[in-house]
């Protein structure tokens, strides 16, 4: 059943027969096993996963489902002790040393000496943009965000949600077809983090970014994906992927129509097929 | 915002409130060092042989040429005469000469001591807290020779370094920082290796991410985390560098400096002299103290921390 939803995914994305894929992320039986002193912990076992250029799609899953763990593979902060895995059929460290994807971490990771301006021209920094490059990268970044304004305060003078939100145009500024996002506004309230989703939404249907968002909330994860990979833990593994396509231009609203109602039902199956709710 | 203004507001009122308790443990030494002052100078014999009341027989304890404890008021009159009451130069055959009376004269023989010292041991802690950081090997092989370092007594070793350096033509104000360094590189080390190691996982992640390269991460990320523990380290530094810069004064017999001066004293019976360069030492080290905490603030401030 999952291999035949991927299936289906993918060939959205692959021409018939096409030997090289255009995916964006190909992942093919991908395993990663942590050696601990009270043995291996399998954090993933056999993921595969494709991902086509433009998707949205979302890790949803218990604490240790290795969702998170799956994320730092495709950034290349993990090492896979199996399977395969191509970043526009690269592998992870030369998409990661050609700067393909911005990753937005659970905090902020905002550095507390730099203003918010200067945060978001770190990494232009490290890659040796002239000044006047990474004034105007800054400045459109933030303005992407709503910061502008902002640029001269540092961290601890913005909310939460705010300096979360200048950690998303930090990972823009340099322009990646990529963004990887690890329970990116797990740490707000929900308030903030409904207003966050419908910009984030927005932002991913302007600038037609390739998506990987790392969740555990069922709502947020079918209103923004486009697929929704529900996973499962010990080992670490995907037991379903659900398609989410609910258009382009949708509100918070619909969260409370059958549709969007019918697909959290199924991530919310999954999971417990996944033994997800037990103790 | 809130939190901030409120800050503001707290701290004036925090620093009243802080004073007057301070001020009355002052009073408060300050009476029981006068009220001392008779039982531990009565063996003199000056106060053996006086007769009269209580009274008299304190005002002739706190007026002795050459006490066991001196009153608090002697060291103050002692340390205004040595200094501002007495010329900085003095003329001599050979032109214009530092006088060696002048207190001053002496602190700043030791100070000049203390801070080269004290630049060379926070350079060297800071290099070697670099190393640390940055290679396992170094990690392995230095940390126990600088902790090692430490537990060798200062007062054993400081003869062997001026012994050491005077062999070979050094002498004076080298030597003496030599043992300043030796002492203060020690907090800088550990400062500045808890300092260099406390960026987090994420945000070390994140320049991985951006495959920042060793030293962009040094500059960029652990150098500036590091401050806030640098400058609570060189706060310790500074002031066991003066300790150190005093110890190198005293196996030598050297002719200045406030260790000098600490041992002439005791030769001569000169008490009131010790307690005079026991105070300019430590308002010396309060003064140095203030200037770090000075240059911290402005840092600190400067990187965007909270007021």
């Amino acid at each position: 059943m999952n291999d035949m939803r991927m299936d289906q995914a993918t060939q959205e994305a692959t021409p018939p027969g096409g030997g090289a894929s255009p995916s964006v992320i190909d992942i093919r039986q991908l395993s990663l096993t942590f050696k601990t002193n009270d043995g291996p912990v399998f954090a993933l076992k056999d993921v595969d996963l494709k991902v086509g250029a433009g998707e949205f799609v979302s890790f949803i899953g218990p604490s240790g489902c290795g969702k998170t763990t799956l994320l730092r593979v495709i950034a290349d902060l993990e090492t896979p002790t199996g399977g395969t895995i191509a970043i526009n059929g690269l592998t992870p460290e030369q998409a990661r040393l050609k700067r393909q994807y911005g990753y937005v971490f659970q905090a902020p990771a905002l550095y507390p000496w730099r203003t918010i301006e200067k945060n978001v021209m770190l990494p232009l920094e490290v890659f040796g943009f002239s000044a006047a490059e990474r004034r105007e990268r800054a400045a459109r970044n933030l303005a992407l965000v709503n910061l502008t304004g902002f640029e001269q305060k540092f961290p601890w003078q913005l909310s939460g949600g705010m300096q979360q939100r200048a950690s998303i145009a930090r990972a823009l500024s340099f322009d990646p077809q990529l963004l990887l996002m690890d329970e990116p506004f797990g740490a707000l309230d929900e308030i903030v983090r409904d207003k966050l989703n419908e910009q984030l939404l927005r932002l991913w249907s302007d600038t037609k970014k390739t998506i990987i968002f790392v969740t555990h909330s069922i709502p947020e994860a079918v209103f923004l994906s486009t697929r929704i990979v529900v996973m499962s833990p010990r080992p670490g593994r995907i037991i379903d992927v659900i398609d989410c396509d609910l258009g382009d231009k949708r509100t918070l609203e619909i969260r409370e129509t059958p549709e969007f109602l019918k697909i959290a039902h199924r991530v919310r199956e999954g999971l417990r097929a996944g033994h997800s709710y037990d103790d | 915002m809130s939190a901030a203004s409120s800050a503001h507001v707290g701290a004036p009122a925090g620093r009243d409130g802080s004073a007057i308790p301070v001020l009355v443990i002052t009073a408060l030494i300050l009476a029981a060092w006068y009220a001392a002052c008779l039982p531990m100078n009565s063996n003199l014999p000056q106060l053996q042989n006086a007769a009269g009341d209580l009274m008299a027989r304190y005002q002739i304890a706190w007026a002795l040429e050459r006490p066991v404890l001196p009153a608090p008021h002697q060291i103050v009159v002692e340390l205004y005469n040595a200094t501002i009451g007495t010329s900085l130069f003095r003329q001599t055959a050979d032109g214009m000469v530092p006088n060696p009376r002048n207190l001053s004269f002496h602190a700043w023989v030791t100070l000049s001591a203390t801070l080269l010292g004290f630049v060379i041991g926070s350079v060297l802690g800071i290099a070697i807290a670099v190393g640390i950081v940055h290679s396992r090997t170094l990690s392995k092989s230095l940390m126990p020779w600088v902790i090692v370092s430490q537990t060798i007594p200062i007062l054993a070793i400081a003869p062997i370094i001026i012994v050491a350096l005077g062999s070979v033509g050094l002498t004076g104000l080298v030597p003496k920082s030599i043992i300043s360094a030796y002492l203060c590189f020690f907090p800088v080390t550990i400062g500045m290796v808890k300092g260099l190691t406390s960026p987090d996982t994420m945000q070390l992640d994140l320049m991985r991410t951006y495959n920042g390269s060793a030293a962009q991460t040094f500059w960029k990320l652990r150098w500036p985390a590091a401050m806030p523990f640098l400058f609570a380290s060189l706060k310790v530094a500074i002031t066991i560098s003066l300790v150190g810069a005093i110890v190198g004064e005293l196996p030598t017999g050297a002719q200045a400096g406030l260790g000098a001066r600490l041992l002439s004293g005791s030769y001569f019976g000169q008490t009131i002299q010790i307690w005079a360069a026991l105070f300019y030492a430590a308002v010396l080290a309060a003064l140095l103290v203030v200037t770090i905490t000075a240059a911290e603030r402005a840092t600190l401030r400067a990187m965007g921390a909270r007021p």
